[in-house]
């Protein structure tokens, strides 16, 4: 029998086209953060550069905005997020894609399922958690082994920030070579190769691109990475490529000066939010290639 | 497959560095959780959970810091669940073939991959300056609503399409609207799925440490935030001034309440685990 059509509650085209709205609302609020997280760095970065010009922020060799002798230079900074970063995807790269390759190629179902769940812990855990772990645990350890190890350094903080990073290399690179077409594998068996040549010379290249777009995010992620490196690497920003010294990162540098009392509207305020538009365009960059990679290897392996 | 002993036996090593690459870090985890329980079991007591934060490491407690961090995760629901969901509809039900959906669609994409001390700035500048909220639990409130935002989202649209078309196009044929449609039946049937991914993300959220840094928490409170506009502080950021002492004390009270955020993410994670699998129970 058919309900009666009040029973479904009145509507006019006019409740209906309110609806709409609103919902076209919710989703256009996401644009409104958008425009608000670009607005907001725009307006204080254009006021940053009324009293510093661009070279100095490109050019200069040192960051002292608190110092007497201030000086503006990001790139001691932008090596410090480099550096970090760059041990971290050293550490996640091989570890996140031979496990990938063990997961696609070689796990049977029940250690997928128990180990893919374990690594999305590991990606959960806060990065709070991870801070402490390389300050009081990996940095110490590192001691024994490496001479002239700081207590702060970007070693540590780059190896645990690998660790975190690295179910994010696994699982997409384990799409990625899921996704090659079993035609290529079968083909290469037909040729008389055996597994191994066959993953390594047939499968991995053909998902080079879903592999690459994996470590590019990890990449991203990495660098707009804040506690892991603001507890363990240390506040002293500095042009430097030893990972044995303190350095100061981007990220760390926003918040260590958002901790301190600078007063809102002086230059010195304004230098956390030239730093955030820097990292904004380097992650924005990074976040964009990676998905035009993603698109193609999601295209061209049909 | 032609294989001979040789080529085998360097599968058997590949195989072997492989379980290990997968491994390890889950070894790390392990012992990683193990450290904190044991750096931190001296201050397992209830004056901890109850107490303040002291000059003296052994009196000092985290109430304020728990309270502060409860405040947040309700306000972050309040906020970014009917605004998440209702952006989910939309982009699910009304612009499945617009241009404009698309587009929003590639900007939350690229918002859930901005840096979340980002996320920091932008509540800086709009709500504690823009709009006056000053350094206030509503202020971090909003920040955290706007940062799990895309993730609600998306994990509400996963929710949406689980929802079988058939459904919806029955309802259709009996004479319902859209917006009828979507609310007496898409809506219910994908409720559980909504609120475990709001719930998951929002826990993620109780983790989060730089947003807040940057909106103002205060790292040193002897008080419990009363109002929407009261400063406040937060766990994660309890456990970052703790950490960044140099007195041995204190790193034994940041591993304890590192602890009391780990198991109250995990409650969390579990709590959205049953309460989805009560609701589909019902429906």
């Amino acid at each position: 029998m058919q309900p009666k059509l009040s029973r479904l509650g009145v509507s006019s085209p006019w409740s209906e086209r309110l609806v709409e709205a609103a919902l076209f609302g919710c989703g256009a609020l996401s644009i409104a953060v958008t425009v608000g997280i670009i607005s907001v760095l725009a307006v204080e970065t254009l006021a940053f550069f009324r009293d510093v010009t661009l070279g100095q922020f490109l050019f200069d060799t040192a960051w002292t905005p608190l110092f007497a002798d201030k000086h503006f230079g990001i790139w001691p900074l932008v090596t410090g997020t480099f550096l970090t970063s760059g041990v971290a995807i050293a550490v996640a790269l091989p570890l996140g894609l031979l496990a990938a390759i063990y997961l696609s190629e070689f796990a049977g179902a029940r250690m997928r399922s128990v180990v893919k769940p374990a690594l999305e812990v590991l990606a959960g855990v806060p990065s709070i958690v991870y801070g402490y772990f390389a300050l009081v645990v990996v940095t110490p350890m590192l001691q024994r082994f490496i001479p002239n190890l700081a207590g702060f350094n970007a070693l540590s903080a780059g190896i645990v920030m690998g660790m975190m990073i690295m179910p994010m290399i696994s699982s997409l690179s384990e799409d990625a070579l899921y996704a090659v077409p079993s035609t290529l594998r079968e083909g290469a068996y037909a040729l008389g190769a055996s597994r191994l040549p066959t993953i390594l010379r047939v499968v991995l290249p053909a998902a080079v691109s879903g592999i690459g777009a994996s470590v590019i995010l990890a990449m991203s992620r990495a660098i707009g990475e804040t506690m892991i490196v603001a507890i363990a690497a240390g506040q002293q920003p500095r042009l430097t490529l030893d990972p044995r010294v303190p350095i100061e990162t981007m990220t760390a540098y926003i918040a260590q000066i958002s901790m301190g009392d600078t007063p809102a509207d002086t230059l010195e305020y304004r230098t956390i939010f030239a730093v955030g538009a820097a990292l904004f365009l380097m992650t924005f960059t990074m976040n964009i290639f990676s998905q035009r990679l993603q698109r193609r290897f999601r295209g061209t392996n049909r | 497959m032609i294989t001979d002993r040789r080529s085998r036996a360097a599968e058997r090593c590949f195989v072997a560095l492989c379980v290990a690459a997968t491994f390890l870090p889950l070894g790390l985890l392990a012992a990683m959780l193990i450290n904190v329980v044991v750096d931190g079991a001296a201050r397992f007591e209830v004056s901890f959970l109850s107490g303040y934060p002291s000059r003296h490491a052994e009196q000092a407690g985290i109430l304020p810091a728990l309270v502060g961090s409860l405040y947040l995760v309700a306000t972050t629901i309040v906020l970014a669940l009917p605004v998440g969901v209702g952006a989910a509809v939309y982009l699910e039900e009304y612009g499945r073939r617009s241009g404009l959906a698309g587009f929003i669609e590639a900007n939350i994409a690229n918002l859930a991959g901005v840096p979340s001390i980002i996320y920091g700035l932008l509540g800086l500048g709009v709500f504690v300056r823009g709009l006056g909220l000053g350094r206030s639990v509503l202020a971090g409130g909003c920040t955290l609503a706007l940062l799990v935002l895309p993730i609600v989202i998306m994990s509400a649209r996963e929710a949406l399409r689980t929802v079988p078309d058939v459904l919806r196009e029955a309802s259709y044929a009996l004479g319902a609207s859209r917006w009828q449609t979507i609310r007496r039946v898409v809506l219910p049937m994908a409720m559980p799925g909504i609120l475990t991914g709001t719930i998951l993300a929002v826990a993620r959220s109780i983790g989060e440490t730089a947003p807040l840094i940057v909106v103002g928490a205060l790292a040193y409170m002897t008080f419990l935030p009363t109002t929407p506009g009261s400063p406040f502080t937060a766990l994660p950021i309890q456990i970052f001034n703790w950490v960044s002492r140099p007195q041995q004390a204190f790193l034994v009270n940041a591993a304890a309440a590192i602890v009391v955020l780990l198991v109250v993410m995990v409650l969390l994670n579990i709590g959205a685990i049953v309460l989805r699998n009560r609701l589909q129970r019902r429906t």
